[in-house]
């Protein structure tokens, strides 16, 4: 779906004078999801709309960092309202993602709404999928069993034996939902040709939660060992790079770290945002750091990770 | 000269999913999941009696086992039959999927510094988890042999050789007995199984 034209600078929406418009960009994936939670302040109540007129591309980050800020929106008292994107495919592959149907839980949509039912089996790899219970990690994992061995063999190259750890990543990261945010979340994963970008094919896995995030998470059982380093960068340290979990009892804090080495086997990306930082591992082909600090303050927690096409 | 050995009890992990758990859930995803499983097994473990016995936990038809899962259904199991006031004289073999569950199950006993024997379906048995040079040594020279008695591994570690399978035992993953003489678990599993 790339981009073809420039389209005209949006119209002013009706009402929109009375509310706080958060203008969506016309692509919106990891790379400039700042651009998003920058126009947001989880503190202030208030009407806001989400003006997606003129998004053409997004990703699943893109997606679930739509949600999560509606959801925001909405905790703060307000009734977030989303605005369509424009074109018609790109209406298509976000009702294909299963985002609208997700969106219908979290935005109002006015009249004559041009979102439509999810339609049957797609080539989507996992739709925007809510995660609350253990019972949805078990659904995740079986529905992308299901279709994940062609898109892994076919599209990255990857082994056939590569869609069980594909579905480890999945549940880990599921996971990691419902035992630290304390809180609903989302996944979604879609593969896309990144011809431009990187010459190769990827699958892209977004999680998202607007729960406690990992400082908080942590804070209890870690805090005090790191002093008056203590905050997001280091509680993404503790459990990112050293595996630490709120939970003392050995064996906890796994996931990630397993996750971490699957990924990094693959050539892959992985990245973590959590409060107001973002810590990753960075693979030759990107250039994000390794850590990002001092970003707008933003709840919960955001996984990205990014598996690229196996070359040679 | 045969060492009366242990009993063997088989429980294929995938049926016990099936008739006692989760009807439509194939795979061995998340810790609720494993600690279930967990509490199943030691379940259908009681009825082996007081005797000494190897339990064959038949992993093989799980599709995809998760390290949450795989830390409450193998680490956690074995920490639990590794201490004196183990309920039951149960040892443990794991039968698994190839390398889709090897990784997995060597990463959670790693991560507890323990070690299980595993049947990956390649014609023979692994030692995975964490093992000292000699243990696997003498572990892997115990899985040719079948069986040694003691002094028998003298040609290969000299005088640590018994002391080393001692410490297997005590680490559940050799059976000693009463004089002394060592069997394979694999051994015992592939002759004595009864689901």
């Amino acid at each position: 779906m790339p981009p073809s034209v420039q389209p005209p600078p949006a119209t002013p929406l009706p009402g929109a004078s009375e509310m706080r418009v958060i203008e969506i960009p016309r692509s919106l994936d990891y790379r400039n999801i700042e651009s998003l939670y920058d126009q947001l302040d989880p503190a202030t109540a208030g009407p806001v709309l989400f003006d997606a007129r003129r998004l053409r591309w997004i990703d699943p980050n893109g997606m679930l960092c739509l949600l999560a800020a509606g959801q925001v929106a909405a905790k703060a008292g307000s009734a977030p309202r989303i605005s369509l994107p424009d074109q018609p495919e790109v209406t298509g592959y976000l009702d294909r993602m299963g985002f609208s149907e997700a969106a219908r839980r979290v935005f109002e949509f006015g009249t004559g709404s041009r979102w439509r039912r999810r339609p049957g089996p797609s080539d989507v790899l996992l739709e925007v999928t809510p995660v609350t219970r253990n019972s949805d990690v078990h659904e995740v994992v079986e529905r992308v069993q299901a279709r994940a061995g062609a898109i892994l063999s076919n599209t990255l190259k990857y082994p056939a034996s590569a869609v069980v750890q594909f579905s480890v990543i999945l549940s880990e990261v599921c996971q990691n939902i419902i035992e630290h945010a304390e809180g609903p979340g989302w996944v979604a994963a879609q593969a896309y040709n990144w011809k431009r970008r990187l010459g190769r094919q990827v699958a892209v896995i977004a999680v998202a939660d607007i729960g406690r995030g990992f400082c908080a998470s942590l804070e209890d059982e870690h805090a005090a060992r790191f002093g008056e380093r203590w905050g997001d960068v280091a509680a993404l340290e503790a459990a990112f790079l050293l595996g630490l979990t709120r939970f003392p009892d050995t064996g906890r804090g796994q996931g990630i770290q397993q996750i971490r080495k699957q990924v990094a086997r693959w050539d892959g990306l992985m990245s973590i945002r959590s409060g107001t930082a973002r810590i990753a591992d960075t693979p030759g082909w990107s250039s994000k750091p390794p850590i990002e600090e001092g970003l707008r303050v933003f709840p919960g927690a955001q996984i990205n990770i990014i598996l690229p096409e196996r070359i040679g | 000269m045969n060492t009366p050995g242990p009993q063997a009890v088989r429980i294929d992990v995938r049926r016990l999913l099936r008739d006692t758990l989760a009807p439509l859930r194939p795979n061995l995803v998340t810790r609720p999941t494993g600690r279930a499983v967990r509490d199943a097994i030691e379940r259908c473990l009681k009825g082996a009696g007081g005797a000494p016995f190897v339990s064959l936990i038949d992993l093989t038809r799980v599709p995809v086992l998760d390290f949450s899962c795989a830390d409450e259904v193998v680490a956690r199991l074995l920490v639990k039959y590794q201490t004196p006031d183990r309920p039951l004289d149960a040892f443990f073999l794991f039968r698994a999927a190839g390398d889709a569950h090897r990784h997995t199950v060597d990463a959670v006993l790693g991560r507890h510094d323990l070690a299980a024997v595993c049947d990956l379906g390649d014609g023979c048995c692994h030692l995975l988890g964490t093992a000292s040079e000699d243990e696997g040594v003498a572990w892997r020279t115990l899985e040719r042999r079948r069986r040694i008695a003691p002094g028998g591994l003298a040609p290969v570690l000299g005088d640590r050789g018994d002391a080393v399978l001692a410490r297997l035992a005590e680490r559940r993953l050799v059976f000693r007995g009463l004089n002394g003489t060592s069997l394979a678990l694999s051994a015992v599993a592939s002759h004595r199984a009864h689901t």
